[in-house]
């Protein structure tokens, strides 16, 4: 969307991403993943960022860690350019953004114990522990995350369950004293009863540790547990923001309202998604116009000719599609 | 009564891993499909789901030797003491799988033409231009937009939800009575999840196919399968129509799973019930209830006996001491006698 981001919340902004472009170059031509997106992140909240595959959720989160950097765009963390900074600058500041990857086995080294993987970011930064012992640090992080450390430290990553993998993944993001956490489907991998566990650890950590973190999925189901606010993504636009309950309660943009609908749930009868039966268009090849209009119940000549731009529909609550579910409100931005 | 589709009686197998070690996985497993019928299979990782669905197929990884005792009956036909022909034939004819990752199950470098026609048994027979017809008929009738020229591409040409497509397309291909889909959609994305989905629904109605539907995820079963079985530790611990069981949950582990679904209409922000410690570890036999250490209704008897089934309701029983649902009473007076 780029229209100023709505500010609602009172906490601090910490990141904020504008006008961030990623375009991958591949042998079909270049791939546009994001598009004109801004993003801002708070102190002790979270910002679910929604979308399904080919979305560019993966490739917004390594923008903001300048993993590569974006195309275009700034991405500034408390005020500071990323851009402008030197490698050197940028090494030191980069244990302030940490995230949680999805598959948590593939992001531990094997051969390593619990608390020598917590331990990373502290021996490559070791002017995070100020003073402060090495081990009783991580065993710290590891009570945090609910994992015994006379319990757990010693184990390596193939005597731990999925949720305690990622726990530990969580664990070593800690031990980093981030002031951003990005996690990246980090609970997709997981079994339900596990997932619930990651699922409010995150939600309490950013509360009490003051974090500002971005919790990427593809799943609405999960964002009502931990997430103040939702951005949707599709296609490498975003098509709706807003306070996370308002937009559950009433989605504005038809896609959004797909995505809930879809979602299955026990005890929720099945909701039409009201979508045309076409696949999802190919990220090489959008649509023009609005990119969701393919597959959109209610699209028109004018969603193939403009590109809709973000109009408030509430407090803090905007849209971009030109015919939305709910009535545009000027004043409400 | 008519004689169901799938009837599998007392099932347990055993697995022999690479190592050495002989797991006892799954433990006398009792379920049934009628024709036309879809029962959800639902379980976390470990709960012996998977292996349930490979012992049906008679086909387990290539590094593990298996043996089962109890009965998979194939409409009346017993698979497990089948003469090798008779059961490949069974199996041939009777059932197919639909997989978790089309890319995996289909050959990249073999046009999707002689994939999708793969089971029919007069293939061989067939002139090339008929084979594509009768694929593009296939491909059409799981909805695959331009099927003509579908059929003579290549899967990595397709995006995901279209190779499960076209999964799903081999799978019907040669009319089986039992449809096997583990994990069908988990790959996919939620709203295309939902059309392979109301796919799998279609087919069934139509042809009258028995599925069973395996998942990790009970609200993907809500609306869908008639009957649900919980597996939990290698044994179903709960079963029953689709509704009841998500409703009135019996067994205390169904009750707590459907506590920590995270769901879209659930309180914002708040505390999700989590479940407690791990599944139990399959290389140890278990004594008693397998749910009991993380059980937050466990008797010292828990520990010990294993539970008998008791009915909870008209064809909804749990197997446990200290079930949810007030009526719950032993199913049969000799069930709590047997065990020890």
């Amino acid at each position: 969307m780029s229209a100023t981001p709505v500010e609602t919340a009172p906490s601090p902004a910490v990141l904020r991403a504008t006008g961030l472009e990623v375009v991958h170059r591949t042998r079909s031509g270049p791939l546009h993943a994001v598009s004109g997106i801004d993003l801002v992140l708070h102190e002790r909240r979270t910002l679910a960022l929604v979308g399904e595959s080919g979305s560019g959720k993966s490739s917004i989160a390594k923008a903001l860690l300048r993993l590569p950097a974006p195309t275009a765009g700034a991405v500034t963390l408390d005020g500071t350019d990323l851009a402008s900074l030197t490698n050197r600058q940028l090494r030191s500041l980069r244990p302030r953004l940490q995230m949680v990857p999805q598959d948590p086995m593939s992001s531990l080294n094997p051969r390593r114990t619990v608390r020598g993987l917590v331990a990373e970011p502290l021996d490559a930064h070791p002017g995070l522990l100020r003073g402060r012992d090495r081990r009783a640090v991580v065993d710290e992080q590891l009570t945090a995350v609910g994992l015994a450390p006379e319990l757990f430290g010693d184990r390596r990553p193939d005597q731990l369950s999925g949720g305690q993998a990622q726990r530990v993944a969580v664990a070593r993001a800690l031990a980093a004293e981030p002031r951003v956490l990005i996690a990246d489907e980090a609970v997709s991998a997981l079994d339900v009863s596990a997932q619930a566990t990651v699922l409010n650890l995150l939600r309490r950590l950013t509360e009490e540790r003051g974090l500002a973190s971005l919790f990427i999925t593809h799943d609405l189901g999960v964002v009502r547990a931990v997430s103040d606010d939702i951005a949707v993504l599709q296609l490498g636009r975003l098509c709706e923001r807003g306070p996370t309950e308002a937009v559950l309660a009433a989605p504005a943009h038809p896609y959004t309202a797909a995505l809930l609908a879809a979602v299955p749930e026990p005890g929720r009868p099945l909701g039409d998604t009201g979508l045309l039966p076409a696949d999802p268009p190919s990220p090489l090849d959008p649509p023009s116009g609005c990119r969701f209009r393919t597959r959109c119940p209610l699209a028109d000549e004018r969603c193939a000719a403009e590109t809709p731009a973000a109009r408030p529909v509430g407090p803090g609550h905007a849209v971009a599609c030109h015919r939305p579910l709910l009535p545009v409100r000027p004043d409400a931005a | 009564m008519t004689t169901p589709v799938l009837d599998v009686r007392s099932l347990n197998t055993a697995i022999h891993a690479p190592d050495g070690r002989r797991l006892h996985i799954l433990h006398d497993v009792d379920l049934h499909i009628d024709a036309g019928e879809c029962l959800g299979v639902v379980g976390e990782s470990g709960s012996g789901k998977s292996v349930l669905a490979r012992t049906v197929l008679g086909v387990h990884a290539r590094t593990v030797r298996a043996e089962s005792t109890g009965q998979v009956l194939l409409n009346g036909e017993d698979l497990l003491t089948a003469a090798p022909a008779r059961r490949a034939e069974l199996l041939g004819t009777g059932i197919a799988m639909v997989h978790q990752d089309p890319m995996t199950s289909l050959n990249p470098v073999v046009r999707i033409a002689d994939q999708v026609t793969e089971s029919l048994t007069n293939r061989r027979r067939m002139p090339r231009r008929e084979r594509l017809r009768t694929a593009a008929a296939l491909l059409a009738a799981v909805d695959v937009p331009d099927p003509a020229r579908r059929a003579r591409g290549y899967p990595h040409e397709l995006s995901g939800g279209l190779r499960q497509r076209v999964g799903i397309a081999a799978a019907l291909a040669g009319d089986p009575v039992l449809l096997l889909a583990d994990e069908p959609t988990t790959a996919l994305d939620v709203t295309v999840q939902r059309t392979v989905l109301d796919l799998l629904d279609r087919h069934r109605a139509t042809r009258g196919l028995a599925t069973l539907l395996i998942t990790h995820d009970i609200g993907l079963l809500y609306g869908r399968a008639r009957r649900i079985a919980v597996m939990y530790g290698g044994r179903v611990v709960e079963t029953g129509p689709t509704e009841e069981v998500t409703e009135r949950p019996a067994h205390p582990y169904t009750a707590a799973l459907l506590r920590s679904v995270p769901r879209v209409t659930g309180p914002l922000r708040r505390e999700l019930p989590a479940i407690p410690g791990s599944p139990p570890d399959l290389s140890r036999p278990v004594e008693g209830c397998p749910f009991a250490p993380r059980c937050d209704r466990a008797g010292s008897v828990c520990a010990t006996v294993a539970p008998p089934v008791r009915a909870a309701g008209p064809a909804h029983t749990a197997s446990c001491h200290f079930p949810l649902t007030a009526e719950a009473a032993p199913a049969s007076p000799t069930s709590l006698e047997r065990t020890p």
